[in-house]
């Protein structure tokens, strides 16, 4: 009769214990603490919200209460190649809603949601400032502007590999 | 102190500076509705979060309405509780409540306690013109807690005693809009999460979406089984509160009463778990005893401070969050754990049933004992001790189903041989009055000469961290520390994980004010005079007993005679002493 148990590697438990102690396991900085842990890990799973609680000294559930409150915080591991659609003004006059829909069917998940094989992942956010492009999608950080539903069988096979 | 002067409702009135709109128009006898604040005075349970928005008023020069639970007296501030704005508002936030809330209210265990329903009654709900999504979650149970979120209004009164006043934190808000609800994290079961079970959610929960397994089915079923028999205990705390289910004051002191509803619902033998509190003292107080002895005589090893071991949710607490500290606590059972034990061995025997075909059930002010129930070392070869507890509310139900006039019962006594008691044992029904009756009796046997005066004032009260130095003379000055509330156990636990802390004895209750405002009590609904009221007649019930020293309990005399020897011997060690675990969580790292 014991607690349960929490696998995960001991690499990654290290480098969850340095980011926490980069804020002096001050439970203050929880927010920042997920946005460095996210960064690292491409998402926060259980077990990395365990190993961020015990290390600020915090209930998991207060952890699990601030990532499923923010859209930015997720708990899905993100595709290798990970798909933003903007959906700010701009973009969404200028049809962001049909691209959407588009790289939905493309690759048949949903918004949050990563492919089978792990390769791509889309997700969907307000503005990245390129507004004159719009409508805009960006792929590991690179921006794809003034897009059309037709373009985007192309742009994906620029990642075929 | 600075005042305020202001108007609420056409009325003057001054108030000390600090003094929000809701408690400045409490003081003239205007009660604004309220849902999410909450406040059981004095006794450190609180939420004012300031977002359900039942409470808004309508303040003179202000463009919004001001939510009163959390809007400050301002000099010359004109309010209005009652204008037709604030009272459209405070109707359109309940219509919104209740068109994501079931309408089951027939079939809801907090049918008749419910502030909600409550607050649609009073403000005449008729409709509810809103139409619209609703939640749809599972219904979850467990050893002691039934969670029906669907239920949730967002209060989260719940969450404020999970986090700040237990600092166990299983419950909390998650997500965000329309799906947001108080739930464990990742949606856990909370058999899997740290919940230790003491149930305050369910005391604080407005609504039905937190409530007690109801076990009143078992009672019915098994009393009609024939080929069982039934054996009843009933502790403390359940005969200073019961009676406010059948309208009488809070305080009633109904000890009669309750022995003869057990009797005419139907239980076989109808025991108290006051002569197994008596019990406990004998085998805690003598543990307690054996370590001072060591601790005096230079022993570096013992565990100073003993700490009680009553409250299960206590024990919960340490099993999950400080088992390195497990052997701190005495490894005496709980008075219900005593009682089971002793009834399915000792009295089984003596009435010739095997222990599988006497059911033991007990009566709690708590639903936590639920889950100690379940609890595989309390039992033998899979039989439990006890086999299932219900709550004062639960006894109340049952009293009700059988037809029982309660308020006009005549009084009966409790069986023998396990129902007679002592004042030191109807105290442990309140905060310290564990530490009381343990120092009546080892004041005793360490000095060897009768005390003077049985009371122990000075570690009454209901303080939530009390302490005191209770001379023994001839033996030690011992420094005694009373606590409720897990956060202030959790002040001593990290006391003794740095070496620093100054007690020899420990008392730790989980609820608020000790047993008496357990979670398995009747509703107190915020109002802190009612767990005073039963503070008071526990004291009065202690005061009424002709024996109140638990050694001189003549049935817990017979019994050491008769089948355990004398306290902390072998046989006593087997059946009246557990041992807890580590249930902390563990990471599993791999390489």
């Amino acid at each position: 009769m014991c607690g349960p148990k929490i696998h995960i590697s001991e690499a990654n438990f290290l480098k969850i214990k340095d980011i926490c102690a980069s804020f002096n396991n001050n439970p203050g900085e929880l927010i920042n603490v997920l946005h460095k842990t996210q960064e690292y890990f491409g998402y926060l799973p259980e077990e990395v919200q365990q190993v961020v609680a015990d290390c600020l000294g915090i209930p998991v559930g207060k952890v699990y209460g601030v990532v499923s409150f923010y859209s930015f915080f997720t708990m899905k591991p993100k595709g290798k190649y990970a798909i933003s659609v903007c959906l700010g003004t701009a973009c969404y006059v200028k049809g962001a809603e049909k691209i959407l829909d588009t790289l939905k069917n493309e690759l048949k998940i949903s918004e949050g949601g990563v492919t089978p094989d792990g390769k791509f992942s889309i997700d969907v956010l307000r503005c990245v400032g390129a507004c004159g492009l719009a409508p805009v999608m960006t792929i590991n950080g690179k921006t794809y502007g003034r897009l059309v539903p037709e373009k985007i069988k192309s742009i994906l096979a620029e990642y075929a590999d | 102190m600075e005042t305020i002067k202001l108007t609420i409702d056409n009325r003057a009135v001054e108030v000390p500076r600090g003094t929000t709109i809701l408690k400045a128009a409490e003081q003239m006898g205007i009660k604004i509705p309220t849902l999410c604040n909450f406040e059981l005075d004095g006794l450190a349970l609180k939420n004012h979060p300031g977002g359900c928005r039942i409470c808004v008023v309508e303040v003179a020069g202000r463009r919004n309405l001001a939510p009163a639970c959390i809007t400050e007296c301002m000099p010359d501030m004109v309010v209005k509780t009652n204008s037709p704005r604030a009272i459209d508002a405070r109707r359109t936030v309940l219509e919104l409540m209740l068109s994501d809330h079931p309408n089951d209210c027939l079939q809801c265990p907090k049918n008749g306690k419910c502030e909600l329903q409550a607050l649609a009654a009073n403000m005449g709900i008729r409709e509810i013109p809103y139409k619209g999504e609703q939640s749809n979650y599972p219904i979850e149970l467990s050893p002691s807690i039934y969670r029906d979120a669907n239920k949730c209004i967002m209060c989260r009164r719940c969450e404020s005693v999970c986090h700040e006043y237990q600092s166990v934190g299983a419950i909390g808000a998650v997500e965000r809009g329309f799906p947001a609800v108080v739930s464990t994290a990742f949606g856990k079961h909370l058999i899997d999460t740290n919940c230790v079970f003491c149930g305050q959610c369910i005391a604080v929960c407005p609504v039905g979406a937190l409530s007690e397994i109801d076990n009143t089915g078992k009672v019915l079923r098994d009393i009609a089984n024939p080929d069982v028999k039934t054996a009843v205990q009933v502790a403390p705390a359940v005969r200073v509160a019961l009676g406010e289910e059948f309208g009488m004051p809070a305080g009633s002191i109904v000890t009669g009463k309750i022995a003869a509803a057990l009797k005419a619902i139907g239980f076989d033998y109808v025991f108290d778990t006051d002569w197994s509190a008596d019990l406990t003292i004998m085998e805690e107080g003598t543990e307690a005893i054996g370590r001072f002895k060591a601790f005096l005589a230079g022993d570096k090893d013992v565990k100073i401070p003993i700490m009680t071991s009553c409250c299960p949710a206590w024990v919960n607490f340490y099993e999950k969050f400080y088992p390195e500290l497990r052997e701190y606590p005495s490894t005496a059972k709980s008075p219900q754990g005593m009682f089971g034990a002793t009834v399915k061995t000792y009295f089984a025997d003596k009435v010739g049933i095997p222990r599988e075909k006497l059911i033991s059930v007990s009566v709690m002010p708590c639903v936590a004992k639920k889950y100690e129930c379940e609890r595989e070392e309390l039992g033998a070869n899979g039989d439990p001790d006890v086999n299932y507890s219900i709550t004062t509310r639960e006894l109340a139900r049952l009293i009700k189903i059988c037809n029982i006039d309660f308020a006009n019962l005549p009084e009966a006594k409790f069986d023998s041989p396990l129902g007679e008691s002592t004042g030191a044992a109807v105290i442990f029904g309140a905060t310290g009055g564990v530490m009381e009756a343990a120092l009546r009796t080892a004041a005793e046997v360490l000095t060897g000469q009768t005390l003077p005066k049985v009371d122990f004032e000075e570690v009454r009260g209901l303080d939530g961290i009390r302490e005191a130095t209770i001379p023994i003379p001839g033996v030690i000055d011992l420094k005694v520390a009373i606590v409720y509330g897990l956060k202030n156990a959790r002040v001593i636990m990290e006391q003794i994980k740095a070496g620093n802390c100054p007690y020899h004895f420990v008392e730790v209750m989980a609820c608020p004010g000790g047993c008496i405002d357990g979670a398995g009590q009747p509703y107190h609904h915020g109002d802190a005079s009612i767990i005073r009221a039963r503070h008071a007649a526990i004291y009065q019930a202690d005061r009424d007993m002709p024996l109140r020293k638990s050694h001189e309990n003549p049935e817990v005399q017979a019994i050491y005679k008769e089948f355990y020897g004398e306290p902390c011997s072998e046989k006593s060690h087997h059946l009246l002493h557990t041992h807890y675990f580590d249930k902390k969580i563990k990471f599993d790292l791999e390489k």
